[in-house]
């Protein structure tokens, strides 16, 4: 089944054009890798997903982009009610500087989705246990989240998105500002995290993505060139700028 | 030239910038003793009082009072104490002639009536004896007995006479000249008498005006510079609205006077001399310093914060007012304080808006009037007589003060907020 289906997407910065009719289809409880060279517009279509182009004034989004069989492009769309659905992580992990316990209570507490006190509590807990990180913090959970290291920092920001129980999580290189010991802990997380989410992940890495998804999109100069299945996109891909990139001859 | 030669340069270089760094703050530094030195070496002689002991008849006779019977306060209020001042005071010389008398009642503040009332009201049971009473020397002798007056002048130039100062001298030589705190510079409101001029009024003056100016300032400022930061589309228009936010910073304070004088006062008919009105021109004046504080600390809040509270699903409104104001709070604080400080030591638009009117009370209200800290230095700095030059410096210390106050204030509330959000 489909979770997410974009169709014709084109997107624009002011009178330049970042994607060209993007047609895509994404399997629900699947990772998805979004692979392609730095400005390929990768990141772009990640941010269609949960309306976070919004924010750049300049930033103009076509087409049809359905989450659900509902598409989330039309005016009265809900944004906020959106991005509960659809959570996001970013490229460099960005803790609010509270404390870690306001950190993952934010989003429930906007939401109103804990009752009380002890419920909050256990959103708390839950969501740092999903997100690997409730051993290393239990004991100062009342301390800046902004005193974590890089690699804790951005499971304190998975362990945020997943509190609203979001059904897909978006991660715009959510390794590239860690070392390879965070970055095996993420990769193993986003494994364990696709039996209850959709993940969409954007990564420079190719090993990554052979490592961590089922799908990949490979993107080139706003285009989306091929999709597939991870293996066949690796092993045997149709297209042969997909084959060059793969083996490291541009990008 | 080698290498060799060249990284000596280089360190001489490097040691040469660091003197005139530490030239340049030495200089700023002297200035600052200088200034201070002249101030407190001029003006700490204010906190001081020269008061004349006197033996005092409280004789029913010279009260015209019933001798035989308690006066009521009602009878001692009734009573003239400026005849029986005169008769206390020809009893330090009783050969004095006319003229002399003259100038033994201006040895003494005017208030000596009022004094010697109130000593009586004080002590009921001194009626009918001679009792010592303490009342306020006139500011020539006080200036005299400081030393900040010479008396070897000719006299005719000199404001206190050889026969006052033979008198004043006897009274010193019986140590009935006493210095004591001077605690009605603190409590009394101006007077055209050095000795009794305090600054309550001008103070309080101060202190309305600037709530009210913080009061209107602070929230209309926040208000504009968030939504202009965060909610206002980016376009010629909000450009136009920044340029000119720019320049309002940069408008003279007195053209702020004016429009005081103009549009409160001439329009709206607002009560003139008043801290209200005060306060309300100098937010003018402090709402751009406001504004352009905190719209900068708004843009150094990293946008990824904003970023990840939008993600998580916050409004605009939630995500502006749960991060990024609160992160922005300290340096707006700081920008406000130091708007308020600007605020606090402006004349010119204060005496536009008739903050500069002799005052001899002290508001209780921001409506009634007043004058200011700064305008009262003014005021006493264009005054002739000696008194007022201690007074003036005296004035400039509680004004800096203040000052200093607000600015730890600020630190205080800074260090706070800096702590709960780092």
């Amino acid at each position: 089944m489909n979770k997410i289906e974009a169709k014709n997407v084109d997107v624009y910065y002011g009178a330049k054009q970042a994607l060209f009719d993007i047609n895509m289809d994404i399997e629900a409880n699947k990772v998805t890798a979004l692979i392609g060279p730095s400005g390929c517009g990768k990141s772009t279509f990640l941010r269609c997903l949960n309306r976070m182009n919004d924010v750049i004034d300049i930033c103009k989004v076509s087409g049809v982009v359905k989450i659900n069989d509902y598409d989330i492009n039309q005016k009265d769309t809900d944004v906020v009610r959106l991005r509960e659905k659809v959570g996001m992580i970013f490229q460099k992990p960005n803790p609010f500087p509270k404390t870690i316990y306001e950190n993952i209570s934010y989003g429930p507490e906007i939401h109103g989705i804990a009752q009380s006190k002890s419920e909050m509590d256990n959103i708390v807990e839950e969501s740092l246990r999903k997100a690997a990180l409730w051993e290393e913090v239990k004991d100062r959970i009342h301390e800046p989240g902004t005193g974590l290291s890089g690699g804790q920092q951005q499971r304190l920001c998975i362990a945020r998105t997943i509190s609203i129980k979001p059904e897909v999580i978006l991660m715009d290189e959510p390794c590239s500002a860690l070392d390879p010991i965070a970055t095996a802990q993420i990769e193993e997380l986003i494994d364990e995290l696709r039996k209850e989410h959709t993940i969409i992940i954007v990564t420079h890495s190719m090993s990554q993505a052979a490592r961590v998804s089922q799908n990949t999109g490979f993107f080139h100069l706003g285009k989306l060139i091929e999709v597939g299945s991870t293996d066949k996109i690796f092993k045997n891909p149709a297209q042969q700028q997909t084959q060059d990139y793969i083996t490291g001859r541009f990008g | 030239m080698n290498k060799e030669e060249r990284l000596i340069k280089r360190y001489k270089a490097e040691k040469r910038f660091q003197f005139y760094g530490k030239a340049a703050i030495f200089m700023a530094l002297l200035f600052l003793v200088v200034f201070l030195t002249k101030i407190f070496s001029t003006g700490y002689t204010a906190f001081q009082k020269t008061w004349l002991v006197i033996p005092v008849n409280y004789n029913a006779d010279l009260l015209y009072l019933d001798p035989d019977k308690k006066p009521t306060t009602e009878d001692i209020n009734d009573a003239d104490f400026y005849e029986f001042g005169i008769e206390t005071f020809i009893t330090l010389d009783p050969d004095a002639s006319e003229d002399q008398i003259m100038e033994l009642k201006k040895m003494f503040a005017f208030t000596f009536e009022r004094e010697l009332k109130y000593y009586l009201l004080d002590n009921p049971d001194s009626f009918g004896k001679t009792v010592d009473v303490k009342l306020t020397a006139s500011d020539d002798l006080d200036q005299v007995f400081k030393g900040n007056y010479p008396r070897d002048i000719p006299e005719n130039r000199r404001r206190a006479s050889d026969y006052q100062l033979k008198i004043f001298d006897k009274l010193n030589e019986d140590g009935r000249v006493i210095s004591e705190f001077n605690a009605s510079f603190f409590t009394n409101a101006d007077s055209r008498e050095a000795e009794l001029a305090g600054i309550a009024s001008s103070f309080m003056g101060s202190l309305f005006s600037i709530l009210v100016c913080l009061s209107i300032a602070f929230p209309v400022a926040l208000l504009a510079a968030v939504y202009l930061e965060e909610f206002a589309p980016k376009n010629r228009f909000t450009d136009f609205i920044e340029v000119n936010i720019n320049n309002l910073a940069a408008v003279p304070s007195i053209v702020f006077g004016l429009l005081g004088l103009g549009v409160l006062l001439a329009v709206f008919g607002l009560p003139r001399s008043t801290p209200l009105v005060g306060g309300i021109t100098l937010s003018l004046m402090t709402l751009p310093t406001i504004i352009i504080a905190a719209r900068a600390s708004l843009k150094a809040v990293p946008p990824s914060i904003r970023e990840a509270a939008l993600a998580m699903g916050a409004s605009r409104m939630q995500t502006t007012m749960h991060h990024t104001v609160p992160l922005a709070l300290p340096g707006t604080l700081s920008g406000t304080i130091i708007g308020l400080a600007q605020a606090l030591g402006e004349t010119a638009p204060l005496i536009l808006i008739g903050m500069v009117a002799f005052v001899n009370t002290i508001p209780g209200t921001p409506m009634d009037p007043a004058a200011s800290l700064p305008v009262q230095i003014y005021i006493w700095a264009e005054s002739a007589e000696r008194g007022f030059v201690e007074k003036v410096s005296a004035c400039i210390m509680v004004l800096l003060f203040f000052l200093i106050f607000m600015n730890l204030g600020a630190q205080l509330i800074r260090h706070k907020f800096e702590k709960k959000w780092n």
